[in-house]
C-alpha cells in the first residue's frame, strides 16, 4: 500500500515524512503538486513547509494546486488524508477540515517540543494510540493557532500546555468521518530516539494501519 | 480600473497582531487606545468598462481566493 507525500514549491518536510514512513515499513513516494492522478496511491500526507511561500494566507494558494482535486477525491472515498503543520493549513483552506489557522497568540514562532494528549482514538492519526496517552513531539509554526467559529471539529490531540492559543487547546482535529486529520506539531520529527523522541511513531503507525487498498 | 479590496477579520475572531500592537501602544503611554485591529487592503488593476461587472468579478475573486470565509469579510471598491 502506497502513500503519496505531496510536494508544493516551498514544502520542506517531505523527506522526513518519507523516511519516517519507510522506517515503519510503509511505502511512500514524493508527488509533485501538479500531479493530476493519485490512482496508484492508498493515502496522502501533505507535509509541512511554506507551500507557495505562504503568500496571501498559509495554504490559500496551495489549495488550488492541481493535485488537490485528487486529494479531495481520495478523502471523499474514505482514504486516509493527513496534513502536518502547513499541510493542516492547506486542508483547512481547502474546506476539507473545519476552521482556520491564525498567528500564534503571542506572535512568536514556536519551535520546541510540546506535550499533547490523545483525545480520540478512532481517527487515522490515533487508532494505534490510547485515550489519555501523552506524546512529546516538536511544534514548529507561526500560524498554529486554530480557530473554528462553527466548532464542528473532532478533537484528536490537545496540547497539555496550550502554547499558541489554539481553540480548545487543539493540536490535531479531524473531519466527522475521522479519515481527514490535520496535526500542527510534527510526528515525523519525533520518529527516532536520535531526534530526541520517538513518540511520533504511534501516530504514523496509526496512519499506515489505516491504509486500505485503493 | 483600479479596484481596492478591503479584507477585515470578523469581530469574533481573535487578532493576535492587533492585540500585541495595542499592548505596545499602552506600554508607550498611549492609554487612550481601546482596541486595535490589523486588516489588509489589496489593490488590483482590472480591465473592463462596466464598474458593476468589474465589481461582480472581483467579489467572485474574494470568495474564491482573496478572503477566507471562515475568518474574514471583504468590501470591494471600484475606482477610476
Amino acid at each position: 500500500m502506497r502513500t503519496a507525500v505531496v510536494v508544493f514549491p516551498g514544502t520542506n518536510c517531505e523527506h522526513d515524512v518519507v523516511h519516517a514512513l519507510r522506517s515503519l515499513g510503509g511505502e511512500a513516494e514524493l508527488v509533485w503538486h501538479r500531479e493530476t492522478d493519485l490512482g496508484d496511491f492508498d493515502g496522502v500526507i501533505i507535509p509541512g513547509g511554506f507551500a507557495h511561500g505562504d503568500y496571501l494566507r498559509t495554504g490559500a494558494i496551495a489549495r488550488f494546486s492541481p493535485v488537490m482535486s485528487e486529494v479531495e477525491r481520495m478523502a471523499a472515498k474514505g482514504a486516509p488524508v493527513l496534513g502536518i503543520c502547513n499541510g493542516f493549513q492547506v486542508l483547512c483552506e481547502a474546506g476539507m477540515l473545519p476552521g482556520a489557522l491564525i498567528a500564534n497568540r503571542d506572535l512568536a514562532f514556536i519551535c520546541r517540543f510540546v506535550e499533547v494528549e490523545v483525545t480520540d482514538v478512532s481517527t487515522i492519526l490515533t487508532r494505534s494510540a490510547e485515550i489519555g496517552q501523552r506524546i512529546r513531539i516538536p511544534l514548529n509554526s507561526y500560524e498554529g493557532n486554530w480557530v473554528d467559529p462553527g466548532s464542528g471539529a473532532r478533537m484528536v490531540l490537545r496540547y497539555v500546555d496550550n502554547p499558541n492559543g489554539s481553540q480548545g487547546s487543539a493540536a490535531a482535529i479531524s473531519n466527522a468521518a475521522g479519515n481527514v486529520v490535520g496535526v500542527m506539531p510534527h510526528p515525523e520529527r519525533a520518529s527516532d530516539e536520535l531526534l530526541g523522541s520517538a513518540d511520533g511513531l504511534v501516530l504514523l503507525e496509526s496512519f499506515l494501519h489505516s491504509l486500505v487498498p485503493a | 480600473m483600479r479596484v481596492s479590496v478591503e479584507i477585515t477579520r470578523r469581530p469574533e475572531i481573535a487578532d493576535p497582531e492587533g492585540t500585541n500592537i495595542m499592548r505596545a501602544l499602552t506600554d508607550l503611554g498611549h492609554r487612550n487606545v481601546d482596541s486595535v485591529r490589523v486588516d489588509r487592503i489589496i489593490h488590483l488593476d482590472v480591465s473592463g468598462d462596466d464598474p458593476g461587472q468589474v465589481k461582480v468579478s472581483v467579489e467572485e475573486m474574494c470568495r474564491q481566493l482573496l478572503a477566507n470565509p471562515v475568518l474574514e469579510d471583504f468590501r470591494v471598491e471600484v475606482g477610476e
